[in-house]
């Protein structure tokens, strides 16, 4: 019934960037594009400071997305659960914009009377079912991230498993930044299991440099790449969510 | 939601707050907070002379959900497995438009707490009353999914199973919503989160380790070894081993299967002379249930006299049935072997 799909950029941070444009503009420039971003910041025994916090939501405030600190220890949960969360946040605007074309200017699920709301919210799981779902990880391998890798790893396993397990396809990347040689590398390309990640993690090196912005604009181009690369091939123009956004 | 912090003070409000439905006009006066979760607040509170749970979410989708969930627990047919739904509506606060819904107040302590203070034989008879309802909700097409100790409630005055959170109800074939690590069985390597019956007996399988680890312990190597492991240590959990390893392989595909296995475990346990009686599996499980049911509430003792008699009986049966089960699970291993 419905082919649109959703596209999400995942950022796992512990603190503030310090290279490069402005990761909140970046994000605004994603969600401008109908992806959106989310963060989430990692703490272990050591707190994330003000600005590190400031600038996490701001990135998912501007990002059209969810923002949320944890320690190392819930990533797993927590990963599954954002994900999970934006994406029904991007299906109930989707559906909302649908029910104000029909109901007139103002009106949004709230403003139904519960008992008609409970149809609206069984197409919304059901579009979260099957949606197709394309999330884009960008792991911060900055030095304090050095220990929090395996956990960050777990997560992400735990990730495909829980998207794995819905009816719609699933398509990931993943990127992390600093990389060996530029700012941003990517180290695993649109594939549907994350599997693979397992042997490269354990290669990964640590670096410096927190460039936040530039890897979030080249995670953007990376969507814009696999759109044009697959339009060239299957020469269909797909309805994309964002088109309505 | 941005943060958590934000969405719990939204929805907190004082004992005395008068919550009135945009909808449907009802008057609810707040009594006190029963607990919050990541979906929202509950509070206990005064309809009309009597009291009801309210839950109150930031997010009006997450209780369109809920709701949703507990209108196709309605039409369970004998089911008490979740609260009843009483009301759902809209609240004009003065911070803005809160959605919520009103159920049935289900007043008791948690599983673990029960089992402690009234001593370790009622684990077996709450698991079984568990997965007898499990099975209504299954044949159901539903999946309970975030199946927890804390989640479940003993209510009185004759001991009963009842579950006071269905947010992680989802339809069979579809992806667990909500799940806790511990009880859930991708967290531990032993299979998807695609929601089938099997899901919510590994849950139960898992409870039952919980009852013995009452702290619950982290994973450190996962997988089926470690949990093994935990079993072994563990005088209680031992009596019962078959039934859990089979829980937590997934080899039960439904809930009466491992509820009548538990059952001939157990009864095989503590019998110590034989009858001679013998019947059917099915006629087992319901002859052990139905008295219990209809039990008045203080004939403790008288029913734990008639149960052991129930038990004699059984005997020779039980022991054929075990004997059968196991030449079968033989079957199995050997051809595992193989």
């Amino acid at each position: 019934m419905y082919t649109g799909k959703i596209r999400q950029i995942l950022l796992i941070t512990d603190g503030c960037s310090n290279q490069g444009e402005d990761p909140i503009a970046m994000a605004a420039l994603a969600k401008e594009q109908g992806i959106s971003v989310n963060v989430i910041g990692v703490m272990e025994q050591d707190v994330i400071d003000e600005k590190g916090m400031t600038e996490i939501e701001g990135i998912a405030m501007s990002g059209g997305g969810v923002s949320q600190i944890v320690y190392a220890q819930q990533l797993s949960q927590t990963v599954q659960m954002v994900t999970r969360k934006a994406m029904t946040q991007t299906i109930q605007g989707v559906v909302n914009r649908e029910l104000q074309q029909i109901l007139g200017r103002s009106q949004t699920i709230e403003d139904l009377p519960p008992e008609k709301r409970g149809e609206v919210m069984e197409v919304v799981d059901e579009l979260g079912e099957t949606v197709e779902l394309e999330v884009l990880i960008l792991v911060d391998t900055s030095a304090s991230m050095k220990h929090k890798l395996p956990t960050v790893k777990e997560a992400l396993l735990d990730l495909s498993l829980s998207l794995n397990a819905r009816t719609g396809d699933n398509q990931f990347s993943v990127f992390v930044f600093p990389g060996k040689k530029n700012d941003v590398e990517k180290i695993l390309d649109w594939t549907p299991k994350l599997q693979s990640l397992t042997s490269i993690f354990s290669q990964l090196t640590t670096g410096g440099i927190t460039p936040t912005g530039p890897a979030i604009r080249t995670a953007l181009s990376s969507f814009n790449t696999k759109r044009s690369l697959r339009s060239l091939m299957t020469g269909d123009d797909e309805s994309f969510l964002e088109e309505s956004m | 939601m941005m943060m958590n912090h934000s969405l719990k003070n939204r929805c907190k409000v004082a004992p005395g707050t008068v919550i009135a439905g945009k909808w449907h006009s009802n008057k609810y006066t707040v009594l006190k907070e029963l607990g919050y979760g990541a979906n929202g607040i509950v509070y206990l509170a005064k309809f009309k002379n009597s009291q009801v749970a309210l839950k109150m979410s930031d997010n009006g989708m997450s209780i369109t959900s809920e709701v949703n969930v507990l209108r196709s627990f309605a039409k369970v047919q004998g089911s008490t497995l979740g609260p009843s739904l009483l009301d759902v509506d809209d609240w004009n606060s003065n911070r803005g438009q809160i959605s919520f819904y009103v159920m049935e107040y289900i007043q008791g302590p948690d599983l673990l707490s029960f089992i402690q203070t009234k001593g370790k034989a009622w684990t077996t008879v709450l698991i079984l009353q568990l997965l007898n309802d499990l099975n209504k909700l299954h044949e159901n097409g539903w999946v309970f999914g975030d199946l927890k100790p804390e989640n479940l409630i003993v209510t009185g005055p004759t001991p009963k199973i009842r579950c006071i959170d269905v947010g992680g109800t989802t339809l069979q074939g579809r992806a667990i919503k909500e799940f806790t690590e511990f009880y859930d069985r991708g967290y531990w390597g032993l299979g998807s989160r695609k929601a089938d019956p099997s899901y919510d007996l590994f849950a139960v399988a898992m409870i039952m380790i919980n009852t013995a680890y009452p702290k619950r312990f982290n994973k450190s190597t996962g997988g089926i070894t470690q949990l093994r492991e935990a079993i072994s240590k563990q005088k209680d959990l031992l009596l019962v081993e078959k039934v859990i390893v089979k829980a937590l392989h997934g080899q039960y595909s439904n809930a009466l299967q491992m509820r009548s296995d538990l059952l001939s475990l157990v009864t095989d346990n503590k019998s110590i002379s034989p009858g001679n009686k013998s019947t059917t599996i099915n006629s087992t499980n319901s002859t052990f249930h139905n008295p219990k049911a209809n039990q008045p509430p203080n004939q403790a003792k008288s029913r734990q006299t008639y149960r052991k008699k129930k038990k004699k009986n059984r005997w020779v049966e039980t022991i054929s049935i075990t004997i059968f089960i196991a030449f079968l699970y033989f079957l199995y291993i050997f051809q595992k072997l193989l």
